[in-house]
């Protein structure tokens, strides 16, 4: 079996996208690892739903946690110069009139049209849509991390989705643990592999064709 | 003037009959949860309620916004205690899916009626019912089940959905501090759906930490002007726990 890039590893890749000066949503699960992983040199200002612009890292000590600064994903965040309060209707100003320019979130599935599907799935009943519709429909660009198969080894880049959408042709690139993946009008084109995998490897874990990039090159980590 | 100071949580939340529906403020951490006043609506037990609501009383799934992961309490008291009949909100199920919550095992026994709202739209339609308006349009959802049933048009380039303001008999909603007018100003995440439903419903009750004479705080730092709040009414806060 060939060795897969582990979550922390997605997570660094992703944050390679983030240009200095990038407002970006980070969604639960392996996009909130990538906060973690800012290159050295640019400054990001992360967003949280629930009403918080440029708000800092995990405190180092408990002592220093404070229950009024936690974010969306319920981790406590410290103070940090330039950081804003504001209610849900202005989070949601900023998520849906496109002034985030970035959110990563995790995905069940997702289509080479860009569909996503990642609230929930049939034999479940019930699911959270939260403000994945919301991110998923406004942010200026899609970003996804995600594992390239299920635990079981079922495909996640499928032609279709069959599970609930949470919104249609919204997905701009795709990060998994074996391959970088760009949606393009033409279909999905490959452009990085992990160390050690040929395209045709991961194409043998995604079902729809893959464009092979002119600079096809191995994810630079 | 009318006095707006109640004197504890069961007096502000006396009133509240059957069928009421009422909208309960926070994302879902303990410092922006209305957990006293949800406590006294328990206790008061009104029944056949419709509640709008980010999260169907799922914030103790993760034990989240609670330091140290102690839990706190959230609308999942008022599900166990069949006090609802109806959640309108974004997040009805357990963040965690190997321990589902009070309201997806009742949703999915059929003993509760769901209506999903995106959380921008869910907020969005809590702000028009405050500020007058009817109904508006949005993107999000297009593609989605959320569409189903509704009016769709074109606009700007994009599809996009009618939506209408979601109006409440009662809101109850957390703040920092209120002034006896019943100005409210908050602290950190508490803004959240606290200062949006403020506006939207009949009658709206804040819980805060502490309550003051009008005029001992800043006019330039109130969040939500005095006229939208009926009533107010001092409970612990968490670093006060």
């Amino acid at each position: 079996m060939k060795e897969r890039l582990d979550r922390q590893t997605i997570a660094l890749r992703v944050a390679k996208e983030f240009p200095d000066g990038a407002v970006v949503n980070l969604g639960a699960g392996i996009p909130t690892l990538a906060a973690n992983f800012v290159p050295e040199g640019r400054t990001v200002i992360f967003h949280a739903e629930n009403g918080v612009l440029g708000f800092g890292g995990v405190p180092e000590k408990t002592e220093d946690e404070n229950p009024y600064y936690l974010g969306a994903n319920g981790l406590p965040f410290s103070a940090q110069p330039g950081m804003s309060f504001f209610h849900h209707a202005d989070s949601f100003t900023m998520i849906r009139g496109r002034h985030i320019d970035i959110t990563v979130l995790g995905a069940l599935q997702v289509s080479e049209h860009g569909d996503l599907a990642n609230w929930t799935f049939p034999e479940r009943g019930i699911g959270n849509i939260g403000g994945a519709m919301d991110l998923a429909s406004g942010c200026a660009s899609v970003i996804i991390a995600m594992e390239h198969v299920t635990p079981k080894g079922q495909l996640k880049i499928l032609n279709n989705c069959s599970y609930p959408l949470t919104a249609t042709g919204c997905v701009d690139r795709i990060f998994t643990d074996i391959a970088v993946i760009q949606v393009t009008p033409e279909g999905l084109v490959l452009k990085e592999t992990a160390p050690g995998w040929t395209p045709e490897e991961v194409q043998s874990y995604t079902e729809p064709k893959l464009i092979l990039a002119p600079d096809l090159r191995e994810i630079e980590l | 003037m009318k006095n707006k100071v109640y004197a504890t949580c069961s007096d502000a939340v006396a009133d509240i009959p059957d069928g009421a529906v009422i909208m309960v403020g926070g994302f879902g951490h303990a410092a922006d949860k209305p957990q006293n006043l949800i406590t006294a609506l328990r206790d008061h037990g009104a029944r056949d309620l419709t509640l709008i609501m980010n999260g169907a009383g799922v914030s103790g799934s993760l034990g989240i916004g609670s330091l140290g992961g102690v839990p706190f309490t959230d609308e999942e008291i008022l599900i166990e205690n069949g006090q609802v009949r109806k959640a309108i909100c974004s997040v009805p199920a357990s963040l965690v899916m190997s321990k589902p919550g009070a309201f997806e095992k009742r949703y999915l026994a059929g003993e509760v009626e769901l209506e999903y709202v995106p959380q921008g739209t869910l907020v969005e339609r809590i702000r028009a019912a405050g500020a007058g308006i009817g109904a508006f349009y949005t993107p999000t959802g297009v593609g989605t089940l959320i569409e189903e049933g509704k009016e769709k048009r074109v606009l700007d380039g994009r599809e996009m959905l009618l939506e209408y303001a979601l109006h409440a008999d009662y809101a109850l909603i957390r703040a920092y501090r209120a002034d006896t007018m019943g100005n409210l100003i908050y602290r950190g995440i508490m803004r959240s759906f606290n200062a949006v439903m403020a506006p939207a419903a009949k009658i709206v009750v804040a819980e805060v930490e502490d309550i003051v004479e009008a005029g001992e705080f800043d006019p330039e730092i109130v969040v939500t002007p005095g006229i939208f709040i009926d009533r107010i009414v001092a409970a612990p806060g968490e670093d006060k726990k």
